[in-house]
């Protein structure tokens, strides 16, 4: 050693491109190489016991974990500031073996009713065949949070960025009440990632994602992370403290402290139930992560001139995104999301009368150019949607009401596009006055 | 394998300990050169139970390649080691002691630590005992508080990285074969 440096906490545009990789000792690749393997050999037979025992850290099998997308935990965890993090083979997936790892049959989670369409029906119906029940809150309502807790319930649950109207989540209060009740606070922060917003500097205690949006960022491949702050103390939360039946009665706080949750959810959940992210999409989702800062900044400033030209459109009926001064929840985005409000907002037509909205809402998709008609979030490239009749369609109107999607509501994803061309699109898609 | 050499990252997350503090029993340097030179680790409090945290940690360091001695007053052999009652009645040389006792025996055990000429006291994770830490260092035992043996070991060789774990090791180094 040259000399001692006084250590260093290196800042976030540096964890983007490093953390969670350092060049092997054998090839000294600097490019993160894909593990493409689903198993990896044994020392010998007594170090196979022991990393089945997890007592040895090491790879056995991809389905558990692999070098690759171990990179892509690490990183993800380090610039969210986590402890860890587990990725999974989509978002919903991440949110499965959050709840399944957290949740016993009985138990019941608060959630935001300001969420993605299938996260609702997840917890509603999926969720309910495992015997656990959900009450939805207005998320900007802390008295309908602290209302809807009941001895039963184990989580709180809500979106940093709610989609589609931008409900922003107000993390420190409902984490400080999740804190007060002893349950943790899980955060989905897909529409927001790392670069815009941190849950945890706020208190949340797990962070979700659907790494598939903004992580990836090129619409490439599928993929989800649970990251876990590592401060929740778990010593009497019965799923993660309580010897465990499926694990040689391990208590799996007690052994692997502030990575107990973690363990739990990759040596039991993810090994259970399978929904493990294949190397090869790791190795997209960091190639995207290594540039996010960069896009989160870009696309959200893009769609914030977006939004003022939506809104000053005489064909706009209204406009929903939080960095505009109009939205809601514009306070809570300048204090939680200081860099930008995200890159996805929605609005409605003008209709002449009911049911018009709709009809308008059509017409306006088919003549779009640039914008790509899609199902999904976070490319590069910009998208567009009508949630009530694809993304959103499986809920009830009430439900629909509840998530703050009407009929005629219009998604915008916005991408890298030069922003005057997306502007000059909108408007020849757009009825004329 | 290991990170390359001159780790120079803050290691903060997960401990009780103030700024100040770890500064003083979680210095990354000072974590590094022990378990680097550190042969044989005398483990107190180590269970005969294979699924405790004692023997998780102990099973590892073994495999490690480190010599251990359990240090438990109800046991014969652990891990296939024979057993002592206390620190004092180990008959070879022990560079670390490494503690998985409750904070209010730690002070006792810090003497038996000084008496036998150890050269380090490790209290293991959410283990903090600063009276303890300040009698062994003032003895010339460098202390270690609030951490693993086992998370550290793997922080900087490699492993702990494998399972998903921040180790907020950041290095555009080559790694170092063990």
């Amino acid at each position: 050693m040259s000399k001692e440096v006084d250590p260093r906490r290196f800042g976030f545009e540096t964890r983007m491109v490093h953390a969670g990789h350092i060049p092997d000792a054998v090839t000294g690749a600097r490019a993160v190489p894909i593990y493409q393997t689903t198993s990896f050999v044994f020392d010998d037979t007594e170090q196979a016991a022991q990393l089945f025992e997890l007592k040895q850290y090491g790879n056995i099998y991809t389905r558990i974990s692999n070098p690759t997308t171990a990179v892509l935990e690490e990183r993800v965890a380090s610039l969210e500031g986590g402890t860890g993090a587990l990725a999974t083979a989509s978002g919903m997936a991440a949110q499965l073996v959050t709840f399944l790892t957290l949740l016993q049959p009985g138990d019941e989670i608060v959630a935001s009713s300001q969420l993605y369409g299938g996260s609702i029906t997840q917890l509603v119906h999926t969720l309910k065949k495992f015997s656990i029940g959900v009450r939805f809150v207005d998320p900007s309502n802390l008295g309908e949070w602290e209302g809807a807790i009941t001895p039963r319930t184990k989580a709180l649950y809500g979106e940093t960025i709610g989609n589609p109207r931008g409900a922003i989540l107000d993390i420190a209060r409902v984490a400080a009440l999740a804190a007060s009740r002893g349950v943790p606070l899980i955060v989905d922060s897909t529409m927001a990632t790392p670069a815009l917003c941190r849950p945890m500097e706020h208190g949340a205690t797990i962070v979700v994602h659907s790494a598939t949006k903004f992580i990836g960022g090129h619409g490439t491949a599928i993929g989800g992370l649970l990251v876990d702050s590592g401060t929740f103390d778990f010593s009497r939360y019965p799923s993660i403290a309580a010897p465990s039946p499926a694990y040689h009665d391990l208590r799996f706080f007690d052994t692997f402290g502030h990575y107990g949750f973690l363990m739990k959810a990759r040596a039991e959940t993810l090994r259970d139930t399978g929904g493990c992210l294949s190397p090869f999409n790791a190795f997209l989702l960091i190639q995207g992560l290594e540039t996010l800062s960069l896009r989160m900044e870009r696309q959200s400033a893009s769609a914030l001139r977006v939004a003022h030209f939506l809104e000053g459109h005489p064909a706009v009926a209204w406009v929903a995104y939080a960095g505009l001064p109009s939205h809601p929840d514009h306070a809570l985005a300048s204090k939680y999301l200081p860099k930008g409000a995200g890159a996805v907002l929605s609005f409605g037509l003008k209709a002449a009368s009911g049911g018009e909205g709709r009809a308008a809402g059509r017409r306006f998709i088919e003549a779009l150019q640039l914008f790509s008609h899609l199902a999904n979030i976070g490319d590069v490239r910009s998208l567009v949607i009508h949630p009530a009749s694809t993304t959103h369609q499986q809920l009830s109107d009430e439900e629909l009401a509840k998530g703050g999607v009407s009929p005629e509501l219009i998604r915008l994803s916005i991408g890298l596009e030069n922003v005057e061309d997306l502007l000059w699109d909108l408007d020849q898609a757009l009825p004329a006055p | 394998m290991g990170p390359g050499p001159g780790i120079a990252c803050a290691i903060t997350l997960n401990s009780a300990l103030t700024p100040e503090q770890q500064r003083l029993y979680q210095d990354p340097l000072i974590v590094q050169r022990l378990l680097r030179e550190t042969r044989t680790i005398a483990v107190v409090g180590l269970s005969t139970d294979p699924q405790r945290a004692s023997w998780f940690v102990a099973s590892y360091l073994k495999k490690e390649g480190y010599t251990i001695i359990p240090v438990n007053p109800k046991a014969d052999r652990i891990l296939g080691e024979k057993a002592y009652p206390d620190l004092e009645s180990i008959p070879v040389a022990v560079d670390l002691v490494e503690v998985f006792r409750p904070a209010a025996e730690c002070l006792a055990i810090a003497r038996q630590a000084v008496a036998i000429h150890a050269k380090a006291l490790w209290l293991q994770l959410r283990l903090v005992n600063l009276e303890a830490a300040e009698f062994a260092a003032r003895n010339g035992l460098t202390v270690v508080l609030d951490r693993c043996v086992k998370m550290e070991h793997g922080r900087y060789f490699g492993r702990l990285h494998w399972a998903g774990m921040n180790t907020e090791i950041i290095s555009a180094r080559k790694a170092r074969l063990p």
